[in-house]
């Protein structure tokens, strides 16, 4: 077979050839800056947290790479091959938990074998035919991401996407995407507002301050990752106090 | 308008969407989120205890048995309410002498060709409308203008037109079933949650695609509300366009009944028209069931 060779853009020229490349990204809402030469660089594989308080513009980021909010100034480069998890699960309401995994693909025989072996991973399986209403919000979170891996990303979107669930569910649900990003290796940015959650699961966490990356830190923890190994708190700390929050809760 | 106004109370039972609709305006209730859940009764969902079938089912019961022993005691006086079994009889008769089915059959056909040119021009309306910007500008406006028009008012103004032919009946017919399903058909479609929207977009929907994956499946319960609506107006619409010249049809029975005395078969009609409604209503709450089978599963959550 003479098919002409073409370059294939998944294996990079360079071997540190960055997944996202976000360089000097400004963005406002009428008089409001949101993000003001804001840089950030995702290598393959790399997850990595981006913390902010809330209304800091992350998740304005997050939708800039996702495609689904215009920057004003600057350059973001991202892969076409990028999926989300929102903080809602967001799935069709009429249609069945497997076509959600697979919604806007052709429901070949293939990709319906690739969404049970997505919810299977999710530990959903066999449960292709349950109808969203009748899942439980953690499950309906866990369909949402199977549908985003599915995809085989090359960049996976988290947008806060454990905010709503319970606690017991989050920490399920946060070992599961620890779990499954280890093992697809895609580059992940995780927005969120929740220190430890990004301790645990990021292999760098930058800190949004006035609308670009204030701090940036390497996580220095072994995985799996537990609260309350030593240097943990003071690692915590430190977030904090870049995020503006001095944690001392009762008198003095 | 007596007969009206008994038809009008069925409906109003059988269904709270319905009730908007006896009341005579076009109605331009569109339920929440819930969707037809909130137009359907509670009833369906939940299993009743056998204490509280008996309790709802005693006074319907009472009123039956009441109508019963009137009759038969002579307090009602016949002339001004038929007994039961005289009802029974005019029915029987009418289905025996084929006058039944002979009207009958044409009313079925006006609402039949009415609501399909009607409600078929307001789902693509709607459709449009909910879908396209300039859509929505061209169309919107006018009808949501054209609506506070009570259907039954042009009733003269047709009949001047076209004569007592048919076409005047068909036409408020189809007239009073394209707004209910104009309107929520259009905000169906406007309303689909915009995350989910997102959502397909992020995941490569576009265009057609997106229309035909997410907006159309989740404004089909906006739509089968406005169907229920359009359903129950075309009825009523046949009701008032029948008792005006018609020829044949229901309608023209009741007048003659009336003209004659036949309080039987006055009685037979209005009943014929009350479970005519409640037949739209069991045929729309099939379609629920078909088209919406999650709606049945939900969770409180």
């Amino acid at each position: 077979m003479s098919v002409p060779t073409v370059p294939d853009l998944a294996a990079p020229t360079a071997p540190t050839a960055p997944t996202v490349q976000v360089r000097g990204v400004g963005k406002s809402y009428g008089d409001r800056t949101i993000l003001e030469n804001f840089s950030l660089t995702l290598r393959p594989g790399e997850f990595v947290a981006l913390l902010g308080a809330s209304g800091s513009g992350k998740t304005t980021l997050l939708r800039i790479l996702a495609g689904l909010e215009e920057h004003e100034s600057g350059t973001v480069e991202a892969p076409a091959e990028r999926t989300v998890v929102f903080q809602e699960p967001r799935l069709v309401a009429s249609k069945r938990v497997g076509s959600n995994v697979i919604l806007g693909q052709r429901s070949t025989r293939d990709r319906r074998a690739a969404a049970s072996a997505a919810l299977a991973e999710v530990g959903l399986g066999g449960r292709e035919a349950a109808w969203p209403t009748t899942l439980s919000g953690g499950e309906a979170q866990r369909v949402a991401l199977a549908r985003a891996l599915v995809r085989n990303p090359r960049l996976l979107l988290l947008d806060e996407p454990f905010a709503a669930l319970d606690a017991l569910t989050r920490i399920k649900m946060q070992a599961l995407v620890a779990e499954l990003c280890h093992e697809h290796q895609p580059a992940v940015l995780l927005v969120t507002h929740d220190v430890d959650e990004a301790i645990l699961l990021a292999d760098r966490v930058a800190v949004l301050q006035d609308g670009k990356v204030g701090v940036e830190l390497e996580v220095p923890f072994e995985r799996p990752r537990r609260r309350g190994v030593p240097g943990f708190g003071d690692f915590r700390r430190r977030l904090l106090l870049e995020l503006g929050v001095e944690e001392a809760i009762g008198a003095a | 308008m007596t007969a009206g106004t008994t038809t009008s109370r069925a409906l109003a039972e059988a269904s709270p969407v319905g009730a908007a609709a006896a009341a005579g305006t076009v109605p331009t209730t569109v339920p929440g989120a819930d969707g037809p859940r909130a137009g359907a009764t509670a009833s369906g969902r939940k299993k009743r205890s056998p204490r509280d079938v008996l309790l709802r089912a005693s006074v319907p019961t009472a009123i039956l048995a009441l109508w019963f022993l009137g009759s038969a005691q002579g307090w009602i006086d016949e002339k001004q309410f038929p007994a039961p079994w005289q009802v029974g009889s005019a029915f029987v008769e009418l289905v025996s002498t084929g006058v039944l089915w002979e009207n009958l059959s044409v009313s079925l056909g006006r609402v039949a060709v009415g609501f399909a040119v009607g409600g078929l021009l307001g789902l693509t309306l709607g459709v449009v409308a909910g879908l396209f910007r300039l859509g929505d500008q061209l169309l919107d406006p006018t009808l949501q203008m054209l609506r506070t028009i009570p259907f039954l008012a042009i009733a003269p103004l047709l009949i001047l037109w076209f004569g007592i032919d048919e076409r005047p009946k068909i036409i408020i017919i189809a007239a009073a079933a394209l707004f209910p399903l104009y309107l929520n058909t259009h905000s169906g479609v406007r309303n689909v949650d915009r995350k989910i929207l997102e959502a397909g977009k992020v995941f490569g929907l576009r265009g057609l695609g997106l229309v035909r994956h997410v907006i159309l499946p989740e404004a089909i319960p906006s739509v089968l509300v406005g169907l229920r609506v359009s359903l129950s107006v075309s009825l009523l619409a046949l009701i008032v366009a029948e008792m005006s010249n018609a020829p044949r049809g229901i309608g023209f029975l009741m007048v003659s009944a009336q003209q004659y005395f036949q309080m039987d078969v006055l009685v037979v009609c209005v009943l014929i028209y009350a479970v005519w409604g409640l037949s739209v209503d069991l045929v729309v709450r099939g379609l629920e069931r078909v088209l919406l089978p999650y709606k049945r599963l939900g969770r409180k959550s």
